[in-house]
């Protein structure tokens, strides 16, 4: 029996002339996703974009699973492919949906006929088929309210569809759409929960990671890597700019004031993004703060790190709780790899008593002790740029 | 020096077929592991380059056996064995569902690692119900499910029997167990089916799996057990946050990357072994069945590298002998039970006469028709000099 995904647009569906736009970027987000399993084919109709295996050998639970991380995607089903005729139809409920059946006790039958020229209407194809299904599932039962599990058969111009209701996809508008942005990410739980959160809606991303050996080590850095890995099914492959930061650190510790050092580290570190993101086509900055989490993550605090660059800075969890973020984290499976206990760039050198009120000519004020333009370049130049692809 | 004991008769060619108790271990896993101990040998917990590297091999040992048991990576907790591995998975899974009920459902032809493991449960309160075999030896799945219950916090029956070769439909009896309790944990010991044949973890509605690294050309020594994500299990032992803290201890580094490269091994040479045990196997059936002297005792639905037999009259431990003098290694029920009477054949009410007579054959790669020709001419020469029990 051939089995299909069907992938059902949000709200893309409502972009008016730009749909297709979107519609074509998500079918090429789905390939590039699905490619590794084997030959699909894909077209649009209705709001729907069906993905056909063009192999008999693709694992489709894996496909499945797959497809439930695409951005663009409100939500997916798979459903099998009959011949649009309503003997074919009933076998192949008989068969197809019999796990699902014998799981539950109640159900209910949905019809969508798009395809005028099938001979049944739907509220007949509904209760035939409903009646058959009792038939064949003896202990099943109809409940039209709340049923366990809906059966929907769908009669479209290319065939019918089977299936036993759908899931709620990953959401969003896809990966792309909304152009490119850099996420800083430390290792910490935050930061990949802020890029996926970017990505659901439409960003495509870099991501910009600091490192500062020997302070931190390759442990920290493969970290890194290994939460990047995570996103990348929802985000798609992501180029990460490794920065070297070990100098500036020292430099500052050397020079500046204990309680400012956090603070004009982060400045570097916005400094050191907003000039990779020039230079890599980067129109905006993605963070993981978290309004009030720490010293730095402070109103003020944010407004200094923010005065050194005129790219939007997007901070998608400013005003998530840490359990909320955690949550997340969860769900995409970043929080496991997020708690390994490396030491990362911004706990080395942390400040017994940071400044939670900078002000922002103190700051400045402060920051005139380094060779700041110097140490920029130096550290840009040093820049190595790793790929995460999909596996 | 002179031996000290007599050498053993000349044999042409020694003819192992006791590979389900134990293999050769592969020359390229061996020296994966000798360059392990004595190049790679830093601790994996250790934070210097050499405990990173560690680290990395373990890592990639783990991809190696996931990509092959078709888990995830991280599902992948390394064991000093199966044996250990199906306690961890029972005793574990037990403890840490203790509160929700004490009713545990198996089969009656487990291995012992498995029955024992639940019959120390047995003595802390669990109510214990073994379901005996079908006929040819499988379980079967209607019969497995309708044992289970609401109190049912734990079933665990394996993929392929160790001494018959029976494949057990898992994914009906773990399906049907679950549908009954959504609530339980089911535990599957898989190995004598890692890389014999085909299955995928994930595909399987278990949440455990237990696996063997000598039965796939790997040392003795290490094995895994595989938990799925979410299920918890409270450790057997105690101390570092080796392996998250479920199975402590200071990782067995280069049995470990043996194990994941002998199972990297399996993957890729997985048809032509299938192939090439599915061919033996045809063959030593048809000569059985030629031969009036003996009778199989294995299944239809069966692992294709195990063939069980009777040569009924003789004692299982008599022929055994009488094969090694001719240089042919085969088995009495299984290895583990060194002689016992098989529960298994028992369970599946043999008569004494087959049950006694029993013998195990399993093959490996470098096993051929001929070796299976000259076993057979083996038998039946015991079976015609040997005096009758």
């Amino acid at each position: 029996m051939k089995e299909i995904l069907l992938l059902k647009e949000g709200e893309i569906a409502l972009k008016g002339q730009n749909r297709s736009s979107f519609e074509d970027l998500l079918i090429k987000n789905a390939k590039r996703r699905l490619r590794a399993l084997g030959p699909f084919s894909y077209f649009k109709a209705q709001s729907t974009i069906y993905v056909t295996p063009e192999d008999d050998g693709i694992d489709m639970d894996e496909a499945f699973e797959v497809a439930g991380r695409v951005f663009g995607v409100a939500a997916y089903c798979r459903a099998c492919v009959v011949e649009k005729d309503y003997g074919a139809i009933c076998e192949a409920a008989r068969e197809y949906l019999a796990p699902a059946l014998r799981a539950v006790k109640t159900f209910k039958v949905e019809a969508k006929r798009s395809d005028k020229s099938f001979p049944m209407r739907s509220p007949e194809i509904c209760r035939e088929l409903g009646g058959f299904l009792l038939e064949s599932f003896p202990h099943l039962r109809v409940d039209v309210q709340n049923p366990d599990v809906v059966v929907i058969a769908e009669i479209r111009e290319r065939g019918a569809y089977l299936h036993a209701g759908q899931l709620p996809g990953a959401g969003g508008i896809p990966v792309g759409s909304s152009g490119r942005a850099g996420l800083l990410i430390s290792g910490g739980i935050d930061s990949p929960v802020a890029g996926y959160m970017m990505a659901k809606r439409g960003l495509e991303l870099s991501a910009i990671h600091f490192e500062s050996p020997p302070y931190t080590s390759e442990r920290a850095r493969e970290k890194v890597m290994a939460l990047l890995q995570k996103l990348v099914p929802y985000c798609g492959r992501i180029k990460c700019y490794v920065v070297p930061f070990t100098k500036i650190q020292e430099e500052i510790r050397k020079n500046c004031p204990e309680d400012l050092f956090t603070i004009i580290m982060r400045r570097y570190m916005m400094r050191l993004s907003d000039r990779i993101a020039k230079e890599g086509g980067l129109s905006a900055l993605v963070t993981g703060e978290s309004l009030g989490q720490v010293a730095s993550q402070t109103m003020l605090a944010m407004a200094c790190t923010g005065a050194v660059t005129d790219l939007p800075i997007f901070r998608p969890v400013i005003g998530m709780d840490k359990n909320e973020i955690v949550a997340i984290a969860r769900k995409i499976d970043t929080f496991e790899t997020s708690i390994l206990p490396y030491e990362d760039c911004c706990t080395v050198f942390t400040p017994r008593h940071p400044r939670t009120r900078p002000k922002l000519e103190m700051v400045e004020q402060a920051e005139q002790a380094l060779q700041g333009g110097a140490l920029v370049e130096e550290a840009f130049a040093a820049t190595e740029t790793v790929w995460i692809r999909e596996l | 020096m002179q031996p000290s004991r007599a050498a053993p008769k000349e044999a042409a060619r020694t003819i192992y077929l006791d590979n389900a108790a134990t293999t050769c271990t592969d020359g390229r896993v061996a020296s994966l592991i000798h360059e392990m101990l004595c190049e790679e040998y830093g601790n994996p917990s250790s934070l210097h380059n050499m405990g990173l590297r560690a680290e990395r091999r373990v890592a990639a040992a783990r991809r190696q056996v996931a990509s092959l048991a078709g888990c995830r990576e991280e599902e992948v907790y390394f064991t000093s064995g199966a044996t250990e591995a199906n306690n961890l998975a029972l005793i574990g899974a037990a403890r840490a569902k203790a509160r929700r009920g004490r009713r545990i459902v198996t089969s009656q032809i487990e291995h012992a690692s498995v029955l024992s493991a639940l019959d120390s449960l047995a003595a802390d309160g669990f109510d214990i119900v073994k379901i005996p075999p079908r006929s040819d030896g499988t379980v079967d799945p209607e019969a497995f499910a309708e044992a289970v219950d609401e109190g049912t916090v734990l079933a665990s029956c394996m993929l392929v029997n160790n001494e018959t070769g029976a494949l057990c439909d898992v994914a009906d009896i773990a399906g049907r167990c679950k549908a009954k309790n959504p609530q339980l944990l089911f535990h599957c010991d898989g190995v004598q089916a890692l890389g014999k044949v085909p299955f995928s973890f994930k595909k399987l509605p278990v949440d455990l799996m237990s696996f063997s690294g000598h039965k796939l050309f790997a040392p003795k020594g290490i094995g895994a057990l595989v938990v799925k994500k979410g299920v918890r299990l409270l450790p057997l032992l105690y101390g570092g946050k080796q392996q998250g803290g479920l199975r402590p201890g200071t990782e067995n580094t280069a049995y470990i990357a043996g194990m994941g490269l002998a199972c990297e091994l399996a993957r890729q040479e997985f048809s032509a072994r299938l192939a090439q045990m599915e061919r033996l196997h045809d063959h030593l059936l048809k000569k059985i069945a030629e031969t009036p002297q003996l009778c199989s005792n294995s299944p239809l639905k069966c692992a294709p590298n195990i063939v069980n037999l009777s040569v009924p009259g003789i004692r299982s431990e008599t022929m055994l002998h009488f094969l090694e003098g001719r240089g042919i290694y085969v088995s009495s029920a299984s290895a583990c039970t060194k002689g016992a009477k098989s529960h298994v054949l028992a369970a599946m009410g043999l008569p004494d006469r087959l049950v006694d007579s029993a013998l195990r054959l399993s093959f490996s790669p470098d096993i051929t028709e001929e070796d299976l020709d000259l076993t057979i001419a083996a038998l039946c020469e015991g079976a015609s000099s040997l005096a009758r029990a």
